[in-house]
C-alpha cells in the first residue's frame, strides 16, 4: 500500500475503497445469500430478514441472533449475543472518529458503513484512516450484503454453501494482509501478538465477541513509554 | 415467529448504537496524539484477534481445520509480496480444496 505525500480527494478516497472492497463484495454476498436461505429454513421469514440486513449490517451478530433463535434460544438471548458480538465497534468507531465529520446525524448515518471489512480497507496505518474509503468500501458491501439477502429468502435452494467455497477463510486473510504492513514498529508487532493471545485465551471462557473485544486492550502496551 | 420483528428491532437499534458510539461523541474532532498513540496500537490488536477467532474459534471452542491451511497458505502469500486480492483468493482456494 503506497502512502501518498497529498491528501487525495473524498471522490479518489471513495472510489479506492470501492475498488478494495470488490473482492470481499462477492464473499459478503454469498453469506447474505446463506443469511437468507437460513431465515427462511428457520421459520424467521422472509420481511425480517431484508429488514435485518438493511439496519443491522453485520454479518456476526445477524447470524449469531438467529441461529439462536433457530436453536430455541429465545429473543433475549438472541439479542444478548448479537450486542456483545457488536461491542467491538465502540473501540472501531473510536479509531475512525476522527474523520467521521459532519452533523451527529450524518455521523450517525455514516458509523452504519462500518463493518470488519471496511475498516480494515480503510486503515492507512499510523492510527489513521481514510473516510472515503471507508463509505465506499462500506456502502459497497452493504449493498452486495442486501443483494445476497433478497436472493438468498425468494430463491437461495440454488446455492452452493460458501464455506465448501472457502469463503470463510476469505476474510482472515484479508484481516491478515492488512495487519502485516502496520506491524512494522516492534511495539505494534507486540500489539497484534498480545491481541491475538488475549482473543485465543479467551475464546472457551467467555461468550463469542468479548474475545475480540477485550483484545483492544492489547493496544495499551508500550503506551507510556515514548 | 413474533420473536423475528423483535429481535430485529434490538438487534439492529444495538448494532447501530455501538457502531455510532465513537463518531457521534468524538465526531470529527482530533484525538490528543497520546490517544493517537492508542489508536494506532489498537488496528494491529484488532485485526490480529479477528485473524485469530475467526482461523482458530468455533463458537467457544478452539479448532484446527482447514482454514488453518488457508489462512497459512496465505502468510505465504503476504510473504511473497502478493496482492492483497491474490492472498484472498489463495486463501478461499486452498481451504475449499482440502475440504474436498
Amino acid at each position: 500500500m503506497e502512502t501518498d505525500a497529498g491528501e487525495p480527494s473524498f471522490r479518489q478516497s471513495f472510489r479506492r475503497g470501492v475498488r478494495d472492497a470488490i473482492p470481499l463484495a462477492i464473499a459478503v454476498g454469498l453469506f447474505g445469500v446463506s443469511f437468507g436461505v437460513l431465515a427462511e429454513s428457520t421459520g424467521f421469514g422472509s420481511w425480517p430478514a431484508i429488514v435485518m440486513s438493511l439496519t443491522t449490517f453485520s454479518g456476526a451478530a445477524q447470524f449469531a441472533s438467529l441461529s439462536i433463535i433457530r436453536d430455541g434460544g429465545g429473543a433475549a438471548a438472541a439479542i444478548t449475543a448479537a450486542a456483545l458480538l457488536s461491542a467491538r465497534f465502540v473501540p472501531i468507531g473510536l479509531s475512525v472518529a476522527p474523520v467521521l465529520r459532519g452533523s451527529l446525524p450524518a455521523r450517525f448515518v455514516k458509523a452504519q458503513m462500518i463493518i470488519d471489512e471496511s475498516w480494515a480497507v480503510a486503515a492507512r496505518g499510523g492510527g489513521r484512516f481514510d473516510a472515503g474509503a471507508l463509505i465506499g468500501a462500506g456502502l459497497l458491501l452493504y449493498a452486495s450484503w442486501l443483494a445476497g439477502t433478497l436472493a438468498g429468502v425468494t430463491g437461495g435452494g440454488l446455492l452452493t454453501d460458501p464455506e465448501a467455497l472457502g469463503l470463510d477463510a476469505a476474510f482472515p486473510a484479508l484481516f491478515l494482509a492488512l495487519l502485516a504492513p502496520n506491524v512494522r514498529k516492534r511495539r505494534l508487532l507486540v500489539a497484534a501478538l498480545l491481541g491475538a493471545g488475549i482473543a485465543l485465551a479467551l475464546v472457551p471462557f467467555v461468550r463469542p465477541g468479548l474475545p475480540v473485544v477485550a483484545a483492544s486492550l492489547a493496544c495499551l502496551v508500550g503506551w507510556s513509554r515514548r | 415467529m413474533s420473536n423475528a420483528w423483535t429481535v430485529v428491532v434490538f438487534v439492529g437499534l444495538a448494532t447501530a448504537l455501538l457502531k455510532a458510539s465513537g463518531p457521534v461523541a468524538i465526531g470529527g474532532r482530533d484525538l490528543p496524539p497520546r490517544f493517537l498513540r492508542l489508536v494506532e496500537a489498537l488496528a494491529p490488536a484488532l485485526l490480529a484477534a479477528l485473524v485469530a477467532t475467526q482461523t482458530f474459534a468455533s463458537e467457544r471452542d478452539l479448532v484446527l481445520d482447514e482454514r488453518a491451511l488457508g489462512v497459512g497458505a496465505a502468510l505465504i502469500a503476504i510473504l511473497l509480496r502478493a496482492p492483497v486480492l491474490v492472498t484472498i483468493v489463495v486463501a478461499a482456494v486452498v481451504t475449499a480444496l482440502a475440504r474436498v
